[in-house]
């Protein structure tokens, strides 16, 4: 640790007891970015679920909106230590989205327009833990944010949760992501402070 | 292990200001190996809790033993920089590393024209060129873009400066009536009218915000300069 | 989104080399555009610095600090030409 300098505190770090180790609440919403912003026209944009194979399901936005919706407020947690408490979203469950998809996969792949991926086991994306979204706060969500819609994983690091979502693909193998290649951990569990690489 | 540059602590001993939002911090730092201009360093902060945060900033002065100044534009709501501006005084510490960046640098040496462009805070690390210059015979053209005239910094310097370096300036929202030029955006016309023309070979540097920078080098190129010999350095949005 | 340049990386490369390695002529993997690191494009600092191709955005290297690690990944440079001049 260096010298500590006289009268600096840095932002206002808030602890509370529901927070996970190492994380500080906030009360913005920060936006982090590897890349340009992607933009995506709504009459272009679809959203898949494929295999090596090939597509299994594609939607285009009219159909995706046309999708059972949910409202799910949840607790993020950015890997940075930043958190965030009952955020309010819109979208549809993975459940529906992969409510007919026949597959002996174990691991999901995001992938989104811009390039970004992220991995994830696939049963983490099931049983009510991960949407894709495309409102937040009762608004249509903000490209920085990740719009038009994002990946909504809230149990795991912000970082699962990939913006600009384009589609999930099943793999047999797990196929580590953008930042899951570059030192930050494989898996992210907030509760048990996975972030880096051999955390 | 890999051994790492060394943080280096700074000592304030004075601190000048350059506009109501902005100000050169005067430090003193054993040791310092001495830069070229155009470099930059890191500087780093940390609170009693062990928090720490990094920001990076211009050195604004000619390389000159242990002394070093940079100038420092507050950023509202920004986490570094009102410290730098408002709470540190003539004593206090921090912590820096550098000199860094070896490429957005002029070396003395160099014989070609010298275009320098900057745009608001961007000013700073061509001062430093400027203020390298001293007595070479390397002539530097100077387009320094600012919002209005109380946003300018170095007034006093930049209007004695020395035969040999031209300022022009394009104030982009509220020009002085003496301005020979209406407020506005840099643009061609001011390239050519201020400017070196492409055939000189100037070595060119442009710093200041992202969209300022990328702008100029746009105008630059479409106008016939060597992409090769503009440096270019943005500020980014690393939250001040 | 707002970007730096690669001088940048000056700095958080310091840790790692003992050359200031912006200055080293790199070239993309993926459009093959030669140039200084110090003209990519640069994104961050967190999670991680992203350094970008300034002609065809592809990832060029990333740079992730944690409290004792560095993770330096160059997937997107075929090489790096690094003057050693005196």
């Amino acid at each position: 640790m260096g010298i500590i300098s006289r009268a600096f505190h840095g932002r206002p770090r808030e602890p509370d007891a529901k927070l996970p180790p190492g994380q500080y609440l906030v009360h913005d919403f920060p936006v982090l970015s590897a890349g340009p912003t992607p933009r995506v026209p709504l009459d272009r944009w679809e959203f898949s679920i494929d295999t090596a194979e090939g597509p299994v399901h594609r939607w285009s936005w009219e159909e995706f909106l046309a999708l059972p919706q949910e409202t799910p407020t949840v607790d993020l947690h950015c890997v940075t230590k930043w958190s965030k408490f009952g955020t309010g979203w819109k979208g549809v469950s993975l459940d529906v989205l992969m409510e007919d998809v026949e597959s002996a996969a174990e691991y999901a792949l995001a992938y989104s327009y811009g390039g970004y991926t992220t991995n994830l086991p696939l049963e983490d994306l099931l049983d009510g833990k991960a949407w894709v979204v495309h409102e937040f706060d009762g608004e249509e969500l903000e490209p920085p944010h990740g719009g038009p819609a994002r990946l909504l994983v809230p149990h795991l690091y912000l970082w699962k949760s990939a913006k600009w979502i384009k589609g999930i693909r099943l793999l047999n193998e797990d196929w580590p992501g953008f930042w899951e290649t570059a030192g930050y951990h494989n898996y992210g569990d907030p509760w048990r402070e996975q972030r880096y690489d051999g955390d | 292990m890999i051994k790492r540059l060394a943080w280096r602590v700074a000592t304030l001993e004075s601190a000048r200001q350059e506009t109501p939002t902005a100000k050169t911090l005067v430090l003193d730092v054993p040791g310092w190996p001495g830069h070229l201009p155009g470099q930059h360093v890191d500087v780093r902060l940390t609170a009693p809790d062990g928090y720490s945060t990094q920001r990076s900033y211009s050195i604004a002065n000619a390389s000159a033993g242990d002394r070093l100044e940079l100038t420092v534009q507050t950023v509202d709501d920004g986490e570094v920089s009102p410290y730098l501006t408002d709470v540190l005084e003539p004593g206090d510490q921090i912590e820096l590393r550098g000199p860094v960046g070896g490429w957005f640098v002029w070396r003395p040496h160099s014989s070609p024209p010298v275009l320098l462009i900057g745009g608001g805070s961007g000013i700073v690390p061509l001062m430093a060129m400027v203020r390298s210059r001293g007595k070479a015979d390397t002539p530097f053209r100077l387009l320094y873009s600012l919002r209005d005239p109380g946003q300018l910094f170095y007034a006093d310097e930049l209007e004695k400066v020395k035969a040999g370096v031209e300022v022009a300036y394009l104030y982009t929202r509220i020009a002085p009536p003496d301005a020979g030029r209406a407020a506005g955006r840099l643009q061609t016309a001011d390239l050519i009218a201020y400017g070196w023309p492409p055939e000189t070979g100037p070595d060119v540097f442009v710093c200041g915000p992202t969209g300022f920078v990328e702008s100029a080098a746009d105008l630059l190129t479409a106008l016939g300069h060597d992409p090769a010999k503009i440096r270019t350095e943005r500020f980014g949005p690393t939250g001040g | 989104m707002d970007y730096q340049d690669g001088n940048a990386l000056a700095g958080p490369l310091s840790e790692i080399f003992s050359l200031d390695v912006t200055v080293a002529q790199g070239k993309c993997a993926a459009c093959g555009l030669r140039g200084p690191l110090a003209q990519l494009h640069v994104y961050g600092p967190d999670p991680g610095l992203v350094a970008r191709c300034p002609s065809c955005e592809e990832v060029v290297l990333t740079l992730v600090r944690g409290p004792n690690d560095a993770w330096l990944d160059l997937r997107g440079s075929v090489s790096l030409r690094i003057p050693i001049a005196e």
